[in-house]
């Protein structure tokens, strides 16, 4: 039966090509400008950490560690960067650190004032509801290459590809931490004659931080996972390294840049986690 | 009422609340006397609040009492609209402006400046000091930081948390966190503080505690107070006037305690009133009565046993002449000033107890039952006005009344 129906082909996928194309060609300066800016957020945040010499660097990633996690992740720490030092991957991973604070930056400026319009606004949620089911579940690599159409290959589409995967847990859950907040704690506001905006920044966000700061953790878990596969596209950092690896079947420069990844992502979960926790005043 | 002068601060008139869709139907309906049950079936909205009207004076310790889904929370809303009315005007404080009219700048002007509001979980920001919780009112103002500081730390020492301002909030006890959150209303000097159940998710002992605290605060602050309770004896004990929520949305009775208690207009309120403690309520003035007649010091034992004799009187009291109580005259005792040859009846007086009018009629059971008469009662000034006898008291305590 079904093999009889004769469906015509729709050309959905050439139809998004050339609204691509068309953005790509009228709309150049627009996406220069990202790039522009997108390479100089790197490049400051690469120079200022290759400014000091690796041991001063480390030491300062241990004080963080240690105010903020104490002993037992301090000490992971200094194994982690000692190891990632000796494999000589200590530069390529503070590339990749800075790909990862710029594309957390842009995705917490983006998502936690849409998690709170989210939160605010029915018609905004139903028309980013499934936006945010769409980004989260298409295929990482399906969506580097339009990154690659519009900003080229290099560190600007691996930070943007980055932004849109690490977004919607910052969208999320800024969304759910507003909406948790007790009916009970939004009338204090109101019956002490607060303003919308004054309830927002006196009740609910400071009684949704430990939920936004879940939201940061995670996106910055994503923005890990995928500045490596932004390697594809030529970002720099250990995503080059291990796709470079792969390429050339060179098992132990792939090995041992993945296991720089991962040191990386531990510490970073931990040392935000541990923030996240001092704000959630019931524990 | 307190100054001799009535001045409403909260007046509610005609006051409707309808939840659920579409509320022109339910709200018609009840405006024609169709009850609640009724107008759920056949609209499928809930009347909250029925037709309420009230006249809430200033200075007065206000409570809403009503069992629970009798709609007291929504009333209490209505008040600072919180919750918008479907129909009706609240009018506040002696400009009578119309909360229900007001747009959203008005409204919340007026809430700045006429309301603060206590809550029953308290309402406490975890992340904030004592302090900072306390000042938040004042915060939302936009006062200057020494104002706040200042007023801060005052409203906690009336509270009694003088020195707990730099504590966290998790650190302290039920009580203590509902302190501060009577501290939260009291810092910015409201003219009405609205109490939605403050004290129910209290401990019994903490509870009773913390409404003598508010008795305390209140003969100092002199506000007024709008208290929600779902327990007939905390209103009692609160409240200068009671006002009884039904389960209908309606008001069923307002008057003050002892009226409620000895009157109730209607089975509802008597069911209510049955089991609350009497005796530690009713005072001695709900059962005063005036002697026909009373004796001066001077006056001759002749006099005074002919009187008594044309009057019918086993007894009578002796006043001083600037009113205070003296003693009991008994015929007996007349007659042996007569065979004595007294001038004046001053030295023949049995000096018996006498108990103060405001008295609750259990703390002066004691002496009602071992006085050989009915018991003289005196003002705060020792005037005397009048006396109480055993049956009366009797007949209350057993709720005959």
């Amino acid at each position: 039966m079904i093999d009889s129906f004769d469906v015509p082909h729709l050309p959905i996928g050439e139809k998004l090509v050339d609204g691509i194309d068309y953005l790509s060609d009228n709309f150049d300066f627009f996406f220069d400008a990202i790039s522009m800016i997108i390479e100089n957020m790197v490049d400051f945040f690469d120079s200022a950490m290759s400014y000091f010499p690796p041991v001063a660097l480390a030491a300062i990633i241990l004080f963080i560690t240690w105010r903020t996690a104490k002993l037992k992740v301090t000490a992971f720490t200094a194994v982690a960067l000692a190891m990632i030092y000796s494999m000589e991957l200590w530069d390529v991973t503070i590339q990749t650190v800075s790909l990862i604070f710029v594309a957390t930056i842009i995705a917490l400026a983006l998502g936690i004032p849409m998690g709170i319009l989210k939160a605010r606004n029915n018609r905004f949620e139903l028309v980013i509801e499934p936006i945010l089911d769409f980004m989260q579940t298409l295929p990482s690599l399906s969506y580097l290459i339009p990154a690659v159409l519009f900003f080229g290959i290099g560190n600007p589409p691996g930070v943007i590809a980055t932004v849109i995967f690490a977004m919607p847990p910052a969208i999320r859950l800024t969304c759910l931490g507003i909406d948790q907040v007790s009916g009970e704690m939004i009338e204090v506001g109101k019956a002490f004659g607060a303003t919308p905006r004054q309830i927002l920044v006196k009740i609910e966000l400071p009684l949704a931080m430990p939920s936004i700061m879940m939201g940061i953790n995670q996106a910055i878990m994503l923005a890990c996972s995928m500045v490596v596969i932004a390697g594809f596209i030529g970002a720099g950092g250990l995503g080059g390294v291990i796709i470079s690896g792969l390429q050339r079947y060179s098992l132990e420069s792939a090995l041992e840049g993945g296991m720089s990844v991962v040191f990386l992502a531990i510490i970073l979960d931990r040392i935000t986690k541990k923030i996240g926790v001092r704000y959630d005043h019931n524990k | 009422m307190i100054f001799g002068v009535h001045m409403s601060e909260v007046k509610i008139e005609n006051l409707y609340k309808i939840f659920g869709k579409d509320t022109d139907q339910a709200l018609a309906l009840a405006e024609n006397g169709l009850s609640r049950s009724e107008i759920r079936e056949s609209t499928n909205n809930t009347v909250a609040l029925n037709n309420i009207n009230l006249e809430i004076e200033k200075g007065e310790i206000f409570v809403i009492m009503g069992l629970s889904g009798s709609g007291k929370s929504t009333l209490i809303r209505c008040i600072n609209r919180l919750i918008p009315p479907t129909k009706g005007n609240v009018l506040i404080g002696e400009d009578q402006i119309d909360i229900c009219k007001l747009d959203n700048k008005g409204l919340i002007e007026l809430r700045r400046k006429m309301f603060g509001m206590v809550f029953q979980g308290f309402g406490l920001l975890p992340h904030r000091t004592v302090l900072e919780n306390v000042i938040l009112g004042l915060e939302i103002q936009e006062a200057n930081s020494e104002e706040m500081k200042e007023k801060g730390s005052n409203a906690l020492k009336v509270v009694g948390l003088d020195g707990w301002g730099e504590s966290k909030i998790t650190e302290l006890s039920g009580g203590m966190q509902q302190r501060v959150g009577l501290a939260r209303g009291l810092a910015v000097d409201p003219e009405i503080l609205l109490m939605d159940e403050p004290f129910s998710a209290l401990d019994p002992l903490i509870r009773q505690n913390m409404q003598e605290e508010l008795l305390n605060i209140q003969k100092k602050m002199k506000k007024t107070i709008i208290f929600i309770t779902h327990d007939l004896e905390e209103a009692v004990k609160l409240g200068d006037r009671i006002a009884i929520l039904g389960d209908d949305g309606k008001i069923l009775q307002v008057d003050c305690p002892e009226e409620i208690l000895l009157n109730p207009k209607n089975e509802f309120v008597a069911r209510f009133v049955k089991n609350v403690d009497k005796p530690n309520v009713v005072k001695v003035e709900s059962i005063l009565k005036m002697p026909t007649v009373t004796f001066r010091p001077d006056t001759s034992p002749e006099d005074a046993q002919s009187i008594m004799k044309e009057k019918n009187l086993d007894y009578a009291y002796a006043v001083n002449d600037d009113g205070t109580f003296r003693g009991v005259l008994t015929m007996e005792l007349a007659s042996e000033a007569i065979t004595r040859g007294a001038s004046d009846i001053s030295d023949y007086l049995d000096v018996t107890k006498a108990v103060y009018q405001v008295s609750t009629l259990g703390s002066v059971l004691h002496i009602l039952i071992t006085s050989a008469y009915s018991v003289p009662v005196i003002n705060e000034s020792d005037i005397f006005v009048g006396y109480i006898n055993e049956s009366d008291a009797i007949s209350i305590l057993k709720g005959r009344r």
